[in-house]
């Protein structure tokens, strides 16, 4: 058996059964190989929408996502997308040819050090330089990948590998040299933690990222329900509750929603599920909440105490985590009077809601209010990045699991698309439904022509203000509105342009459209764009300007027209 | 800031190096120094690094090598009973009238003579850092012509 077919036999046997790449002559190979296999492989337009697809398919379905590349711009292509996956911790097998053995360090054709430019964006990375060591680094890297904090891993794998032969049949599998498990600490703290919910008067749940990771939807339901804990989120945290009435308040940060940064801003016991408390949470993280007792719980040591101080800190995977502190309660008995608590935070969410200003121009947020009044069998929700992210994130109820996807460390603008792509083509017969601005789109649109090929169920909101507006709310406000090389001045047309990939394609122009052509949209089998020409005006408020406390949103407060600091 | 000593198992493998050093590139550590060698286990090699900085960096260093794929134990012996070494090589000008204070010298602090040429002399010592330190010193009168010296490599005493 030669290496090509070993690594196809590898995946095939982990139950790999899509994976994105794009061929070229390093992995000439292993594509002709893969071509005879079971395995189906998407074809992207690019390298960075087949490693971003991957990653959507990873989040969407909790699977690990498989991406092949060749080597030089193959492998560098790839970059933005390991860089994304690394930031938000989702587990990709991210595979690259590499020129043979014998040509490596002479800078040969299309020869890129893949592995040491992917060194720190990688959870871990491989050149597999002999044959003999393929078997153990594709288990390792499999493990690797899924295994305590997921990420990605980059394996380079040089041409003379795929193609020398060995017998495979004898392969025992060295186990690893495993380390000492770090010790977690759970059981002791488990009783103090108990003891400090029990006194605590305002307690606020705070999950991250880490709880969709742990699949912790049953157990954070049952934890809140018992207890009665509020519960806030950050963005990589959105949808692990659903977020109506009596269940989250919301997203906190920088543009989380009043009333869950107040809440956040005066609770007095923080428990911090699978968060790594970034700074669009924390603002100042030296200043970030002095008078609260944080419990931080994290499957990854290094998490704790790295950005913010903490009282109790825990190694744990959230699932675990909250089945044991549960337990404890239960058979202790514990009950928890936070009707004071809970009335206060209700006060503000009546005295600052989430509101927008409304003028005879269509607002975005109102465009995805709209859609998902309308939307129905809880669709997946993807987003690109900027303004239109984080109205999503405020103003777009998400339900169900894994059914929100978006670039939350990295902030990767032309994520949205591809994402989508493989988010749909992980969860077939879903709807999924992609929320993306002018920018981003014009990232990576040519995925579009994946999405057209096969009939993908995204419906593509394009949110067109004719400008990179988070660029531009931000020089309107810290730039005196000098508004520097980030308004559009030409462009596509948009809807010919999705015509011409073969995809269906509509325009809301007016907000009195809105109702029909998001009912049309939706009621369409296969891809759609539906280009929604918005108020180029419109900012994300409330806003926390960087570096400052939860507490201290920019917005407009009690009606008024103008945006004043909240304390 | 105060300097930590840490002895980081590692498995020899391709790679465990730049693992390790782009790590702390990547996180804006600093390292003072970095040894690595083979152990008495042929699959393990043992790191000595001396990193400079507050508890909370240190910690954090400490967690993020943890998690490397290769890393199989850390342990900080800033604070055990160590032996700790360190190597220095010094080539010294010397005349024929410094040459013999500088034998004496050298006798003193018990180094070896490796080389003698006509107007120099290498010097081969080992010794914790105190002691090279001291070497380097009394040295530095007569003229040093190139200095280099390893990292410092340290075990704990005793059984443990
Ligand atoms: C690849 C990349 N380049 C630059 C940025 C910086 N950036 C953040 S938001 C933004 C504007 C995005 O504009 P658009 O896609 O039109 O979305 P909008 O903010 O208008 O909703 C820019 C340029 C980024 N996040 N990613």
């Amino acid at each position: 058996m030669n290496g090509a077919e070993y690594i196809v036999r590898f995946l095939e046997k982990k139950g790999v059964d899509l994976v994105f790449g794009y061929p070229g002559g390093a992995v000439l190979f292993l594509y002709d190989v893969l071509g005879r296999s079971s395995i189906q492989h998407i074809l992207t337009r690019h390298e960075q929408g087949a490693i971003h697809a991957a990653d959507g398919y990873a989040r969407a379905t909790g699977k690990t996502g498989v991406c092949l590349a060749t080597s030089g711009p193959g492998a560098t292509n790839l970059v933005t997308g390991i860089a994304n996956a690394n930031l938000d911790s989702v587990p990709i097998l991210a595979i690259t040819g590499q020129v043979g053995v014998e040509s490596i360090g002479r800078d040969s054709f299309q020869e890129a050090d893949i592995v040491g430019i992917t060194m720190p964006i990688t959870k871990h990375n491989y050149l597999v330089k002999e044959l003999d060591n393929l078997p153990e680094a594709l288990e390792e890297a499999w493990q690797v990948a899924r295994e305590g904090r997921p990420g990605p891993v980059l394996m380079d794998i040089p041409k003379n590998v795929f193609t020398g032969t060995a017998d495979f049949s004898e392969v025992v599998l060295s186990t690893r040299k495993h380390k000492i498990p770090f010790k977690n600490g759970l059981a002791r703290q488990l009783g103090r933690i108990t003891e400090v919910l029990k006194k605590a008067q305002k307690p606020l749940l705070f999950a991250g990222g880490g709880v969709v990771s742990a699949g912790a939807w049953e157990e954070l339901e049952d934890f809140t329900k018992y207890t009665g804990i509020p519960v806030v989120t950050s963005l990589m945290g959105k949808g692990v509750i659903p977020e109506e009435e009596g269940g989250s308040l919301g997203m906190i940060g920088m543009h989380g929603k009043p009333a869950a940064n107040l809440a956040l801003s005066q609770c007095d016991v923080l428990l911090a599920l699978g968060t790594r408390f970034s700074d669009r949470v924390t603002g100042n993280p030296q200043h970030f909440l002095a008078d609260t007792c944080i419990i931080h719980v994290d499957i990854d040591p290094a998490e704790l105490f790295k950005n913010v101080r903490v009282e109790f800190p825990v190694v744990s995977d959230a699932k675990k985590f909250l089945q044991m502190l549960l337990q404890v309660l239960r058979e202790e008995k514990v009950s928890f009077a936070l009707e004071p608590w809970l009335d206060q935070i209700k006060a503000w969410a009546k005295e600052y809601p989430l509101t927008f200003s409304q003028n005879s121009l269509l607002k975005p947020q109102a465009v995805m209010r709209e859609v998902a009044r309308q939307a129905v069998n809880q669709p997946i929700v993807v987003t690109d990045v900027g303004q239109h992210q984080m109205f999503v994130a405020q103003h777009y109820p998400v339900q169900g699991r894994r059914n929100f996807i978006t670039s939350g460390g990295l902030g990767t603008m032309g994520f949205g698309l591809p994402a989508a792509m493989g988010a749909a083509l992980g969860r077939p017969g879903e709807t999924v439904i992609l929320f993306t601005g002018d920018g981003g789109f014009q990232m990576t649109v040519q995925e579009l022509a994946v999405m057209a090929e096969y009939q993908l169920p995204v419906k593509i909101f394009l949110i067109n203000n004719s400008c990179l507006g988070m660029v531009r709310q931000w020089q309107e406000l810290f730039f005196n509105g000098h508004y520097a090389h980030s308004l559009f001045t030409g462009g596509p047309d948009f809807i010919k342009l999705a015509e011409a990939y073969g995809v269906k394609a509509w325009q809301i122009r007016k907000p009195e459209e809105t109702k029909e052509i998001v009912s049309k949209a939706l009621q369409h089998t296969g891809p759609v764009v539906v280009e929604c020409l918005v108020d180029a005006g419109e900012n994300v408020l409330p806003m926390v300007p960087p570096g400052g406390k939860p507490s201290e949103m920019l917005g407009r407060w009690h009606g008024e027209a103008h945006i004043s600091r909240l304390s | 800031m105060v300097k930590h000593t840490l002895a980081v198992l590692v498995e020899n493998r391709p790679g465990v190096l730049s693992h390790v050093a782009g790590l702390f590139a990547r996180r804006g550590y600093n390292i003072e120094s970095l040894v690595v060698g083979e152990t008495e286990d042929q699959g393990v090699s043992r790191m000595t690094l001396v990193v400079a900085g507050d508890e909370r960096v240190i910690e954090q260093v400490t967690k993020q090598l943890n998690k490397q794929v290769e890393v199989i134990k850390i342990q900080d012996i800033t604070n055990e009973e160590t032996v700790d070494r360190q190597m220095l090589l010094i080539k010294v000008s010397a005349d024929q009238a410094a040459r013999q204070e500088i034998l004496q010298l050298m006798e003193i602090f018990r180094c070896r003579i490796v080389d003698i040429g006509r107007r120099s002399l290498i010097i081969e010592a080992t010794g914790d850092e105190g002691k090279i330190e001291a070497i380097v010193q009394s040295l530095r009168p007569f003229g040093i012509k190139e200095l280099v010296r390893t990292g410092k490599v340290s075990m704990v005493r005793g059984v443990k």
